[in-house]
């Protein structure tokens, strides 16, 4: 990060005239004015105002921008609930194998049969993996996923004539996301209390489930790392009065092989295929989030689905209880080919494999972690853990923003920092299965050396980057969406 | 203000009345842990409420938090001023950075909320 490169833009150090190439004169012979192949009225008064620019600072541009990034490719990237692990550069080179990358959603069924072959398997796999054997591929992320979810449900009991469940609960540590696509949906979000050991307040919640309920949306594990161990208690309540179970996929990769969502009573549940099955992410997607669910929803899946027609494939648009499309196509193909490939590659051992060194690096990164820190909640973890910097606030002034700005410093990307809401000053760590120790010892090492850092030093950092401190508060305000 | 003299809510909103009209705010500790706020969304002057209705929103860098109604009655007033600029309720939440006054209903009162050693005990658990 000591590149000192200008991030001019292009626009900005643009010379008239200036090239990176010059066509040759045209040398087919033109017989007619240009005016009568194209009248003037269709024509630009001047060219379109683009940079002007030499090749190599064309390159420099980009290049430069380029090291600016923090990847999973440069740095440690322990972003807690973001399962920010390795990418293999394998699957990059298979989905650019023209086969796969050089095809046109349009093109006729009887031309795609290798792709659709292998959406169809990865809905089996998908299936096979949460317990639940319906798979729509359509939603774009794992948002989408809930959003789409939610519209199942409420197709379900529109069908069923219970309209009067209009209440979704949702549990104080979930994702934002959770009551968001409640709302969305057409449901009112009620929240459910955590009990001080982290998990769902189960009096809370039979005190809030009735005949208005229509959906529990639960993250397990949760968002704090821990499993709730009550989950068949919780989905047999929710069952006892005809509502359904939502399970918040986001930490599959704590579960993989171990235990199936639908063995612990839920009935739908969207994956994460860019977080627990490696599509590159964290630049801004693109996600993929499908969803899973019971056989008496399939029904109302997205439509369409790719089916199996003897040794052919299609897709199956005819489905007349579906809540229709959700997303254009076959939903974000790159994504799920790559999630494909990872699942073949590891096989059901290997995916087991990767939910057991998951929650193993986060134990030991959690141990090391609380040389130092306060971590609220009784380990063992699973895969992520959330430490507080509330004892540095009271005695030092120093605050989980500072902690995180300042490893930006040593070189490490930042945890997710305040949230859980229900964690003050919030750290929250996900090593993932990728990290080896020596990684995750030299972080906890910096972690614990950051503690014992001059105070007025840590509120000003980071230091070594280009930009230091944002004003937030400006940039919430008086967003500057365009250049000029 | 003596802050003595306020009452509070266990969602972090202080109220002082004065001739049946009761002021809220949120607490310093509130500011403090939503740090810089950037966005407020105060209740409609006219609108009545109940004891913990939801009746506003304050956005920070850091989280969006709903603003509970610690008392009963009828809104008579909003800080307009604090809308316009969010930064006073960072640097004066007790007094520039109100945010609604309350004409109490008939029989309202405040007895129900903490006074300041009671809501003093209850953020040394929280912070």
């Amino acid at each position: 990060m000591n590149n000192t490169q200008s991030t001019e833009l292009l626009f900005e150090i643009s010379k008239t005239g200036r090239r990176c190439h010059r066509l040759p004169v045209c040398d087919v012979p033109v017989d007619e004015p240009l005016e009568s192949l194209l009248p003037d009225a269709h024509r630009a008064a001047e060219p379109p105002p683009l940079p002007e620019v030499g090749e190599i600072d064309l390159i420099r541009h980009y290049t430069n921008l380029s090291t600016r990034n923090m990847s999973i490719d440069t740095n440690f990237y322990p972003l807690g609930s973001c399962t920010m692990k390795y990418n293999p550069k394998r699957h990059e080179r298979f989905a650019g194998l023209p086969g796969f990358a050089a095809l046109h959603p349009l093109q006729d069924d009887e031309t795609l049969q290798g792709m659709l072959e292998l959406l169809f398997h990865m809905q089996e796999y998908l299936a096979e993996i949460s317990g639940l054997p319906a798979v729509s591929l359509q939603p774009a992320a794992g948002a989408q996923g809930e959003l789409t979810a939610l519209f199942v449900a409420a197709a379900y009991f529109r069908d069923k004539g219970e309209t009067q469940r209009k209440k979704v609960l949702v549990p104080d540590s979930a994702h934002g996301t959770n009551p968001a696509s409640a709302a969305l949906a057409g449901f009112e979000a009620v929240t459910v209390k955590s009990t001080p050991g982290g998990l769902v307040d189960l009096d809370d919640l039979r005190a809030k489930i009735g005949p208005d309920t229509a959906v529990f949306m639960i993250t397990n594990p949760n968002t704090l790392g821990l499993f709730e161990k009550q989950i068949q208690t919780i989905t047999t309540l929710l069952h006892e009065q005809g509502a359904l179970v939502y399970l918040d996929g986001a930490n599959m990769n704590a579960i993989l092989g171990i235990t199936r969502p639908g063995d612990f009573g839920a009935d739908m549940q969207h994956y994460n295929v860019h977080k627990t099955f490696t599509g590159p992410h964290g630049g801004g997607g693109p996600g993929s989030g499908p969803i899973a669910v019971r056989e008496f929803l399939a029904p109302y899946l997205p439509a369409p689905v790719v089916v199996q027609d003897g040794d052919r494939y299609r897709l199956e648009y005819d489905m007349p209880k579906s809540i229709g499309r959700v997303r254009s196509f076959f939903g974000n193909v790159g994504i799920l080919f790559r999630g494909y490939c990872y699942i073949r590659t590891l096989g059901p051992d290997g995916l087991k494999d990767v939910s057991e060194q998951a929650v193993l690096n986060a134990n030991y990164l959690r141990a090391r972690v609380a040389e130092g820190y306060d971590i609220p909640h009784a380990g063992p973890c699973m895969h992520e853990f959330v430490a507080s910097a509330r004892g540095l606030l009271r005695e030092k002034k120093i605050r989980a923003m500072d902690i995180a700005k300042r490893l930006l410093d040593y070189g490490y990307h930042a945890p997710t920092v305040y949230f859980p809401l229900v964690v003050p000053e919030a750290l929250m760590m996900e090593p993932t299965e990728t990290e080896s120790r020596e990684t995750l010892d030299a972080f906890a090492d910096t972690l614990l050396a950051i503690r014992n850092e001059e105070p007025d030093m840590l509120r000003t950092a980071p230091h070594t980057h280009i930009i230091s401190r944002a004003d937030e508060v400006k940039a919430a305000k008086e967003p500057v969406l365009r250049w000029k | 203000m003596g802050l003595s003299n306020l009452r509070y809510a266990k969602s972090h909103e202080w109220v002082s009345v004065t001739d049946g009209v009761a002021t809220v705010g949120i607490s310093r500790f509130a500011v403090d842990q939503l740090t810089d706020v950037t966005y407020l969304e105060l209740p409609k002057v006219g609108k009545t409420v109940a004891i913990g209705d939801e009746v506003g929103v304050i956005e920070s860098v850091k989280s969006t938090s709903s603003f509970y109604s610690p008392v009963a009655g009828e809104v008579i007033a909003v800080n307009d001023a604090a809308v316009q600029d969010t930064g006073l309720l960072n640097e004066d939440p007790y007094e520039k950075g109100w945010l609604m006054k309350v004409k109490l209903a008939a029989g309202a009162g405040i007895d129900h909320l903490l006074d300041q050693s009671q809501y003093d005990a209850q953020i040394a658990s929280e912070a």
